[in-house]
């Protein structure tokens, strides 16, 4: 972003300025998770930066938080995560196929209502979630599903269809149906054309509709708040406890491993779109 | 010509337009059952539930269903005086009935709402009957009137007659601080009582200036994100993105963290001379922490609808604007700014929808005086246990939401939803 040589002060000054602007901004967005890295290995258990820490002195870090959030006493994280990855995959499964097999339908230029469709599909996407909350409990409770792993894995499968649906439209908005054609005249069964030439073109489409859906259970937190009972605990429930009650380093240490894992996740979503606008034929 | 022309028939001697109809319904039929399984899952598990919501919010039958042979003989009186014997004879009745049930104490609780002082009198008139001191051959008013001296005030019987109606709108006035009077006028409560309408106004506030922040942060980044070279705009969209796929509660934690009295932020205006080191101000726990937090994580949401905008202004219109003698500041404002307006209706709706309904970060960092609606939806879910009451305030929300989400749509369009 260098400047012309002939650019007048005032607009070198505002251009600095602009530049301060932007720096500070993305410092305000991505500095707060680096401040939990390094406290999670903090020796005492404080959550303020020791004298220790701050000269670099090697003895004021520690893995014990770690270890605690591993090996710990009475130790919720273990049956957390247990539970949340449980609910998250077949919470991403349910989505994914609901959500990609009604993104086939809406797509097709055949679909009637289409409109009030889409708004009543992607309507869990734009209700507060502390009404879908209030909503889904109140169904859940009728069904005798409250308290149960079902129950949540329903409500995050509600939560995370639209995503799906969104995602998978998008990228079919783009296909070419031709080639669809093209496998019919050939004698495929319509069974068959999906699984050998929609989906694998369709894929990438899918798969981050599934990550945004994956992500959307493994951190919800409100509406299993109104679900959950003691046995079907989540990560983020335990952190939202942990946080309400007492802010112990061993959460900073669970912050941490979830902060890598959601780098590894904008990693593949990353990757994927753009494989996505590859298949797609567009390129910037 | 079209019409000498002869019907045009297929292979199997149907006319092509009825085939082709066949055809065309076969597809519909076809696309359609592709969107039904989720579109009927939906439908039974969310959206019938949200209408639940409603008629459990006006949903006042359990003392209609109480007292049907009181309220059957009422439709006669007046309620200018006290009601004749019949009412009493009646009311006697239905609550022997509910004394067998015990279900007198709900009653009582029901009636107290509507008028105090009919938790004493319902106990007395249920140890009279209990005892069986009631004898029904004579005047069952005199006996009534004689349990207690409100029985014998006509105002606890229009009480009564008030809660006749099965369906009530109670839940949704009180949401607004105000309740029906005895002449069915609607009333504000006290002043000091009125905690809703502060709520309410909180949440608009706290969602407002959130946009405006975001807004303010977001847009020169989403330009700076947009102007770049493609190898470090990628970079710098990995700031913007992290965060977006972080989970929210990391996010809050590490505001916690760094507000906190002995936090960073803290210990750098300490370090800079801004404050003293023994007076560091509280930057938890009230309105500043919900804004900061609220801004922080809601970002993300403005930028990436501004950068999707901004992407496609080609850079050679500014460099026309200034061409043509605009300085750039006129250039910026009378050429690039306006093309960017869908960009900004798409990020501060976005941002102002999600922020109207946030629950975990003001829980945590809010504290009394950071609190939204939505923490008192939960409130009233979790710990009053007032279901109806959540569900009018939940409704009374999901309404702002949908007129600002068809707002929205008008202006902006839904297909510019875009994600990451």
């Amino acid at each position: 972003m260098a400047l012309p040589k002939y650019t007048e002060t005032r607009y070198r000054i505002w251009h600095y300025f602009y530049i301060a602007i932007c720096t500070f901004v993305f410092i305000f967005l991505i500095a707060p998770l680096f401040v939990i890295f390094p406290l999670s290995f903090n020796a005492e258990e404080f959550l303020v930066f020791s004298e220790g820490m701050k000269n670099l002195d090697p003895d004021a870090f520690s893995l014990r938080w770690y270890k605690d959030m591993v090996y710990g006493t009475k130790n919720p994280w273990g049956l957390a995560a247990k539970n949340s990855f449980i609910i998250a995959i077949f919470a991403t499964l349910g989505s994914v196929i609901l959500g990609t097999v009604a993104a086939l339908g809406l797509s097709s230029r055949h679909m009637p209502f289409k409109g009030i469709i889409m708004a009543t599909l992607i309507s869990p996407m734009i209700v507060p979630l502390i009404i879908s909350g209030v909503a889904i409990f109140f169904f859940m409770a009728k069904a005798g599903l409250a308290a149960t792993h079902t129950g949540i894995v329903l409500a995050h499968i509600i939560l995370g269809t639209p995503f799906v649906v969104i995602t998978v439209t998008a990228t079919l908005s783009g296909f070419d149906h031709s080639v669809t054609r093209a496998a019919a005249s050939l004698g495929s069964n319509p069974v068959n054309t999906f699984m050998k030439v929609t989906l694998p073109l369709i894929l990438p489409g899918v798969i981050s509709g599934g990550l945004f859906a994956f992500v959307t259970s493994f951190d919800e937190v409100v509406v299993v708040l109104f679900l959950a009972g003691l046995e079907n605990t989540t990560i983020p429930i335990q952190m939202w406890t942990g946080l309400r009650e007492q802010l112990s380093p061993t959460i900073l240490a669970v912050a941490t491993c979830l902060i890598v894992l959601s780098t590894l996740i904008l990693i593949s979503a990353e990757l994927l779109r753009r494989r996505s606008e590859r298949l797609r034929g567009i390129n910037r | 010509m079209s019409s000498e022309t002869k019907q045009i028939l297929t292979t199997d001697g149907i006319p092509l337009e009825i085939s082709l109809k066949k055809a065309e319904r076969k597809n519909k039929i076809k696309a359609f059952l592709l969107v039904a399984p989720l579109l009927l899952f939906l439908i039974i598990t969310y959206i019938f539930p949200i209408g639940e919501m409603f008629t459990r919010s006006i949903d006042d039958k359990m003392i209609t269903n109480m007292l049907p042979k009181t309220f059957k003989s009422m439709e006669t009186w007046d309620g200018k005086e006290l009601p004749p014997e019949e009412v009493f004879a009646s009311f006697l009745t239905d609550f022997k009935v509910l004394v067998d049930n015990k279900e007198h104490g709900k009653l009582a609780q029901r009636l107290n709402k509507e008028k105090n002082g009919f938790n004493t009198i319902t106990k007395k008139l249920f140890r009279q009957v209990k005892r069986n001191k009631i004898d029904e051959t004579q005047s069952i008013k005199e006996q009534i009137m004689k349990v207690h001296k409100r029985w014998r005030n006509v105002e606890y019987w229009q009480a009564i007659k008030r809660t006749a109606p099965p369906y009530t709108s109670a839940k949704y006035l009180k949401a607004m601080d105000m309740y029906l009077n005895e002449d069915n006028k609607i009333t504000q409560v006290s002043e000091d009582r009125r905690i809703h309408r502060i709520l309410w106004l909180r949440t608009v506030e706290v969602a407002f200036f959130v946009t405006v922040f975001c807004f303010l942060m977001g847009y020169p980044i989403a330009h700076l994100l947009a102007t770049l070279p493609m190898k470090y705009s990628n970079l710098l969209m990995i700031c913007v993105l992290l965060p977006f796929w972080t989970s929210l509660l990391v996010r809050t934690a590490s505001w916690m963290i760094l507000l906190q009295q002995q936090g960073v932020v803290n210990d750098f205006f300490v370090m800079i001379g801004l404050v003293a080191d023994d007076n560091r101000p509280e930057m938890m726990y009230n309105k500043v922490g919900t804004y900061v937090a609220m801004t922080q994580i809601l970002l993300p949401f403005m930028v990436l609808p501004l950068y999707s905008v901004m992407k496609t202004i080609s850079p050679s219109l500014m460099r026309a604007g200034k061409s043509l003698g605009g300085t750039p500041f006129v250039a910026f404002w009378k050429v690039y700014f306006p093309l960017t307006i869908p960009g900004i209706g798409a990020g501060c709706l976005l941002v102002f929808i999600l922020a109207i309904g946030y629950y975990i970060t003001p829980a945590l960092v809010g504290g009394a005086s950071g609190t939204l609606i939505s923490n008192q939806i939960a409130y009233h879910m979790k710990t009053t246990l007032d279901w109806s009451f959540a569900s009018a305030m939940g409704l009374m929300l999901l309404g702002g939401v949908l007129v600002i989400y068809w707002l929205y749509n008008k202006l902006v369009g839904v297909d510019n939803i875009k994600l990451g």
